[in-house]
């Protein structure tokens, strides 16, 4: 691997950008490894990266059923934060949001980490309530979360309309500084460059037909497009597809899959400083480093495989844009796409063992799952590696749905997901 | 936008006069006391989530506001049939042989 530095730059920069090194190898599978992991995304590949440089366990491979990073990790709207609710998730994402901190030189890769802030705006008295509490509780796990009156929410971010006369006006907001955006294929590619590195193989377009059980009922590997694989420890990490992945191996999974969409406009001069997002009059907005206005919101209503979503949804996000941003609305929008998230009962992640010997599954991340990257990528490596979880995901089993103690982040949020 | 037809009012209509509500013939449980853990995580929360001809309800609340059901191909969005409310699961097998 070619270590990125200005000295490399300023090396192949005089050699016309013709000598860079291929940053991973296309690797074919091998008939075994110790560890497989069905998703190529940054969760897999993060996994990979941290079984291989935490727990010496270099014998991977992550297959991918499409190109890596080609799902909800190059689909969303690269938004980080932890300024969750409850204990549990405030400790798994704030784990999260301290390895980002350190990302882009642990993997020598610019992940392009971003602190603007996530600024969450208060519409109503629900909404004011219900954000101080988010504030106070998230005081006491030690993450950083504070309240702005209108006019400091102006101050940070310009464009905003705090007018007394909006349909929704702005009755404050709260602000998480430390949180922000990056830039999410840099994270996949880092991730894989890095695990490759260490001796990952990357195994892309070889779609997992089914996992394989032996007659002892643990796991045996994985029937692939190219083949079976041997594996005793095999991860799920495959997002909306993970309840067909883990139903061929005989578990059902507490999720479904809906469509969430995202749009950028045209690029702009930058005019938009943080991360905005508004759950009452329900979109977030943010500007990337090429200029243009990120936009998403929930969504959309019915369940579906074809990572395309409707555009009456559409339609509703940028109506919610407009009102909270009115100089947006003669801006034009240039693409929109969708992902297939997997959303559990309770709106948190499953991240553990699943009640088959040697099968592991982090899913159920719903429309929030990029900012956990690096926190879900390192408890499901410590828990394959141990084969017991870590205490920051100890909480987020399967088993929750059946002893009844959910982390019911849906209820925690103002808005429905 | 996905068009629907309403079984009640007869009609093909947009997406935005329907809401979605979720996978049809889950019955509820007829012994509620009766059921052990496993058996209440299956009924509340364990869908089929399948890639492919999806059962499920729909509501036409800007039209009639009666509940049906729906056969909905979620790999492609398409609509394959839709039937009123407590009738039983289509047989789809047709449907199947003409796509």
């Amino acid at each position: 691997m070619t270590h990125f530095s200005a000295l490399s730059l300023l090396r192949n920069a005089l050699t016309g950008h013709k000598n860079w090194a291929e940053q991973w190898p296309d690797a074919q599978p091998k008939s075994e490894y110790d560890v497989v992991i069905v998703g190529a995304g940054g969760h897999g590949l993060g996994a990979a990266y941290y079984l291989a440089k935490e727990h010496g366990i270099t014998n991977v491979a992550v297959i991918d059923k499409g190109w890596l990073g080609g799902g909800n990790t190059g689909r969303n709207t690269t938004i980080i934060r932890s300024n969750y609710l409850y204990d549990e998730s405030a400790r798994l994402y704030d784990h999260a949001l301290d390895l980002w901190d350190g990302l882009s030189q642990e993997l020598n890769y610019n992940v392009m980490y971003s602190k603007r802030g996530v600024m969450m705006l208060a519409h109503n008295v629900h909404d004011v309530q219900s954000f101080q509490r988010h504030i106070h509780s998230n005081r006491l796990n030690s993450v950083d979360n504070q309240w702005l009156t209108p006019g400091q929410a102006k101050e940070l971010c310009p464009p905003l309309n705090i007018s007394s006369t909006a349909r929704y006006p702005v009755m404050g907001a709260a602000l998480q500084k430390r949180a922000g955006t990056a830039r999410h294929d840099a994270v996949a590619w880092g991730y894989a460059r890095a695990a490759a590195a260490r001796g990952v193989d990357i195994i892309q377009n070889c779609p997992v037909i089914a996992i394989r059980r032996g007659a002892d009922g643990a796991v045996a590997g994985v029937d692939t497009a190219k083949g079976f694989i041997k594996a005793k420890k095999v991860a799920v990490s495959a997002a909306g597809h993970t309840s067909v992945v883990m139903e061929s191996a005989g578990v059902r999974m507490p999720l479904e899959s809906y469509p969430l969409q995202a749009l950028v406009s045209e690029p702009v001069k930058p005019v938009f400083p943080c991360v905005v997002m508004s759950n009452t009059v329900h979109a977030y907005i943010s500007q990337s480093d090429k200029g243009e206005l990120v936009i998403g919101s929930g969504t959309d209503q019915y369940t579906s495989y074809s990572q395309r979503g409707g555009l009456p949804l559409i339609e509703h996000t940028v109506a919610a844009i407009c009102e909270v941003f009115p100089i947006f609305n003669r801006m034009r929008m240039l693409r929109k796409w969708g992902g297939i998230v997997d959303v559990t009962p309770d709106r948190s992640a499953i991240l553990g063992k699943a009640p088959v010997e040697g099968l592991y599954v982090n899913c159920g991340w719903g429309t929030g799952g990029f900012k956990a990257t690096p926190g879900a990528a390192h408890t499901l490596a410590w828990t394959v590696a141990k084969d017991e979880p870590h205490p920051i995901n100890a909480p987020f089993t399967l088993e929750r749905f059946t002893t009844g103690r959910l982390i019911d982040e849906a209820a925690a949020a103002a808005v429905a997901h | 936008m996905l068009l629907i037809h309403c079984p009640y009012c007869e009609e093909t209509l947009p997406e935005a006069e329907f809401a979605y509500a979720g996978e049809a013939h889950i019955d509820r449980p007829a012994d509620p006391s009766a059921l052990s853990d496993e058996e209440w995580r299956d009924y509340l929360f364990i869908r089929s989530n399948v890639k492919g001809p999806h059962f499920e309800r729909w509501r036409h609340v800007h039209g009639c506001a009666r509940f049906f059901n729906a056969v909905r191909d979620t790999v492609s969005d398409k609509f394959m049939t839709t039937y009123k409310a407590g009738d039983p699961r289509p047989d789809l097998t047709a449907e199947e042989a003409a796509q």
